[in-house]
């Protein structure tokens, strides 16, 4: 639609070349958007679990957690209220890594992340898969604050930042795609930042729902 | 849910609320009824191509038909406030769609719990939509406005919430100011804590169902605050911004 219509005297501000998805602008310090309180999880209650169609769940404690091989994580990362901020610096656990752990039912192809506080939110099993995603604990070298998640959060860089859940507490595995609490509230199910999948109505497969969305 | 496109509205007044914020009319050609706290997404368009996009809440009430008010803050060296500040006059053509976001909104039922708003900064614009809709839906459920400003020139909408709770006793109107206070003020002036939110949720008969929004900090330290006074999380609904924006 660009070319159409555009705004008299209105100049870009941004000097970066770094690309940016659509719609998206560069920040440098690191905005929360949460939907209610921050929940507090003493590292002693933590737990971190997958299960659902598993041969056989699985859960670590904090102490067992941090002691999986650690990797560090340099992604740019896309919230979908229009920031975007690169080169960020982590520290965590592939997803990789874990799911080397359970056998996978073959009928596992969607993802539910429940977190601590009573948040959800639904990714495609494949969407976590070969060095896409990781569970973070540590930010710029020190823990993860409570705020933006911790203490540890889903990361998965590639889709908006609302499906890098916070407070994540384990992953549920299912055959059949799941909304989450974002996805209810209208947004998208999938979320890719470089087609602008924001909310429900820019979901690609929408034509052919409308009928029975409707 | 009808789908969420652009359209070109068109500013038909821009009204200053303090030195930084004004308030922007907009006449959509494709206005939808929305949800008091819900927002619009707003995007420029170089001549170039490049785009740029904010969201920012709505604050006029669905009552108000056929246009959208959004009060937007002017953000140093912002992008989009700084062009809308200086680049826009009345008549101008700006590309919008929404209304968009279903979580943090007040449905205004006649049986809906009281009120609870905390708000800091231009925080207030979507709780400013809920009382306005409030207003025109006629529910008299008590509400209590929470509103953190630093200094008085910075209170959004004054005289119209003064107004507001002179004539409806079931609103009350809780000024506080951080920095700087009018002279004689007799009201809070320190930064929002744990006992000043006791005292406002002390003044509920029936536990309230709280909207809170305004910067990362204020955000976090009142909902931590309306925990601590005994309210349940799921009460309690947040939207945050942070310092950046544009």
């Amino acid at each position: 639609m660009a070319g159409f219509f555009s705004n008299k005297g209105f100049q870009p501000k941004r000097a970066s070349n770094h690309k940016l998805p659509p719609g998206q602008y560069e920040t440098t310090d690191f905005p929360v958007l949460t939907a209610g309180p921050t929940p507090r999880i003493p590292l002693t209650q933590w737990s971190f679990s997958l299960e659902g169609l598993v041969e056989e769940p699985i859960t670590w404690s904090w102490e067992e957690f941090n002691k999986l091989p650690q990797q560090d994580f340099n992604p740019d990362i896309h919230c979908v209220t229009k920031w975007s901020k690169f080169d960020t610096h982590w520290r965590g656990v592939s997803l990789d890594t874990l799911l080397a752990q359970v056998k996978l039912k073959p009928e596992a192809k969607y993802v539910v992340a429940y977190c601590y506080g009573g948040y959800t939110t639904n990714l495609p099993l494949a969407d976590l898969l070969d060095g896409k995603a990781f569970i973070g604990h540590t930010f710029e070298s020190q823990p993860l604050a409570p705020e933006h998640g911790g203490p540890a959060r889903l990361v998965v860089p590639h889709l908006y930042f609302w499906k890098s859940a916070k407070w994540i507490q384990g992953l549920r595995f299912v055959a059949d795609d799941e909304p989450g609490f974002w996805e209810r509230a209208g947004y998208s199910m999938y979320g890719d930042p470089w087609k602008e999948q924001r909310y429900d109505t820019d979901d690609e497969d929408l034509a052919s729902d409308s009928n029975i969305r409707l | 849910m009808s789908k969420v496109t652009w359209q070109l509205g068109t500013v038909v007044s821009i009204v200053p609320e303090t030195p930084h914020v004004k308030t922007f009319t907009l006449k959509l050609p494709n206005w939808t009824p929305h949800l008091a706290g819900q927002h619009y997404d707003l995007r420029l368009t170089a001549e170039g191509g490049y785009q740029a996009e904010r969201s920012y809440s709505i604050a006029s009430p669905p009552e108000q038909v056929g246009e959208i008010a959004l009060t937007i803050e002017l953000v140093s060296d912002g992008e989009v406030s700084g062009y809308l500040f200086e680049g826009v006059g009345v008549g101008d053509e700006l590309e919008l769609r929404g209304p968009i976001g279903g979580y943090f909104v007040w449905r205004g039922l006649p049986d809906a719990p009281p009120l609870l708003l905390v708000g800091g900064g231009s925080g207030v614009v979507p709780l400013m939509a809920m009382l306005r809709h409030r207003q025109g839906v006629g529910v008299r459920t008590p509400a209590v406005l929470l509103f953190s400003v630093r200094t008085p020139d910075e209170v959004i909408y004054q005289a119209e919430l003064e107004a507001m709770a002179q004539a409806d006793p079931t609103f009350t109107l809780l000024l506080d100011y951080t920095r700087q206070a009018p002279a004689s003020w007799a009201g809070y002036q320190r930064r929002i804590d744990a006992a000043m939110l006791a005292e406002v949720v002390g003044r509920f008969a029936t536990p309230p169902q709280c909207f809170v929004c305004g910067p990362t900090g204020l955000v976090e330290s009142v909902a931590n605050g309306l925990q601590a006074a005994g309210l349940p999380p799921e009460s309690i609904l947040t939207e945050r911004f942070g310092p950046t924006g544009g």
